[in-house]
């Protein structure tokens, strides 16, 4: 009963994220082909980096009329400087503009993102839906773990008296049987790992807010009733602080006063390590928005390291290219195990009636 | 066919959950092992991780045909 309803009710969404998962798979291979994800020029050799407030002056003339929310340094692409601009600091993230900067040149190299991948991305996210849609999916993910936990409950009634990897081809019910237990049974720790992970992610919103709430109050206490900054600091300056309070880190990304990654009065610097792991576990440097001193630096709480480390985990962007058909092949297996469960529960749904009807008790799927 | 249902007419605990629970172990040390080293952790866990794609071909390769 848990596993027929827990699937029944997430069996359309759930088929929804596995089939727009898989191209999101690849993702970044798909817009490198599209064109959404330019490459730098090739620096000279001894060629010096442009100033990030050059970078930064560049971004602003190219987007007028808007701000600057973040600046972003790809980890595998040191010389992309991609900067947001958005129609006011905290504005729609749909609103926003990537373009990315030659880090050498200042030259804008094009805009990040969007293209058909985007459409992908917004029906896995959130249904095109906003916060309530995201939630929604992640209850629906919530029911998928559900299914897989009820189903190898399930899995020793049904499959005791047979041998592990059984595949008969007697009817067709008992072939789609065959492929559901054997599918199903051999992805759990995948399918388990990839559902628990994309439901942290549908909180990801939810746990900025209580560390806004919480950690980030506490370091801006100092700030209380200020008036936001006029002036900003040297994004330079203020990087080159924020390296010095982590030295061993390197710069992910800087958030600027008043997004909703940092406060109004700071601009927040997120250093990321270097290795698979502690590139993932970012750790906020907070600066103050007129002079870039440092504020404050604290590690992040626990649940924002398990959403940076769940990312990973979800994507299957963390193994090379290997990782990612393999994540593929997961997901299809997945797509099947979702399917012949839909037409193993209609088939069953059939026979019930007719049996009933004529009298006969119900078919035993147990054989 | 018949004998070898006979001889495992309840079947116990091992031979039904211990295929998906090594399967499951593998998969899991493989995530991790792609999360935790770069080097040659990384084909550890392509195999790790992929082991149940390949297991499941096998089966379907080995299948008994009607």
């Amino acid at each position: 009963m848990v596993h027929t309803w827990s699937s029944l009710i997430s069996t359309l969404f759930l088929l929804l994220l596995c089939i727009t998962g898989l191209p999101l798979i690849f993702h970044h291979e798909i817009d490198e082909l599209l064109g959404y994800d330019p490459k730098p020029e090739i620096a000279q050799p001894g060629a010096v980096k442009r100033s990030i407030d050059e970078i930064a002056g560049t971004a602003l003339a190219n987007d007028p009329g808007r701000v600057l929310q973040y600046i972003l340094w790809d980890k595998d692409e040191p010389n992309n400087v991609i900067a947001f601009t958005n129609n006011k600091v905290d504005g729609d993230p749909d609103a926003a503009t990537l373009r990315a900067y030659d880090a050498h040149s200042a030259k804008p190299l094009g805009s990040v993102g969007g293209g058909p991948m985007l459409i992908f991305l917004k029906l896995h996210v959130d249904m095109f839906a906003g916060q309530p849609g995201k939630l929604f999916l992640g209850a629906m993910g919530f029911l998928f773990l559900v299914a897989i936990i009820s189903g190898v409950v399930l899995y020793w009634p049904f499959t005791r008296r047979l041998n592990f990897g059984t595949l008969r081809d007697k009817s067709r019910r008992i072939a789609w049987f065959d492929w559901h237990n054997l599918l199903g049974a051999v992805t759990i720790a995948w399918a388990l790992v990839v559902g628990a992970t994309g439901v942290i992610n549908t909180l990801a919103e939810v746990m900025l807010s209580q560390w806004k709430a919480t950690e980030l109050a506490d370091m801006v206490k100092p700030y209380a009733g200020k008036p936001p900054p006029v002036h900003l600091a040297s994004l330079d300056r203020t990087l080159e602080n924020a390296r010095k309070t982590a030295p061993d880190m390197n710069v992910s990304f800087v958030a600027f006063p008043g997004t909703p990654f940092t406060s109004s009065h700071h601009f927040a610097v997120f250093m990321r390590g270097d290795t698979p792991l502690t590139s993932r576990l970012l750790k906020p440097v907070l600066l103050d928005g007129e002079t870039g001193e440092v504020s404050d630096a604290r590690d992040l709480p626990v649940y924002l390291k398990a959403l940076l480390v769940s990312q990973p985990l979800h994507f299957g962007d963390y193994g090379g290219m290997p990782l990612k058909i393999i994540w593929a092949l997961l997901d299809i297996m997945t797509i099947v195990v979702i399917g012949s469960g839909l037409y193993l529960w209609i088939v069953k749904r059939r026979k019930h009636r007719s049996h009933a009807i004529a009298g006969q008790p119900a078919f035993q799927p147990s054989e | 066919m018949t004998a070898a249902r006979k001889a495992r007419q309840s079947g116990n605990w091992w031979t039904v959950y211990g295929g998906p629970l090594l399967l499951s172990v593998l998969s899991i040390a493989g995530l991790l092992t792609a999360l935790l080293s770069e080097g040659a952790g990384r084909y550890f866990s392509w195999i790790a991780v992929g082991a149940p794609v390949a297991i499941t071909a096998w089966f379907f390769a080995r299948r008994k045909r009607a």
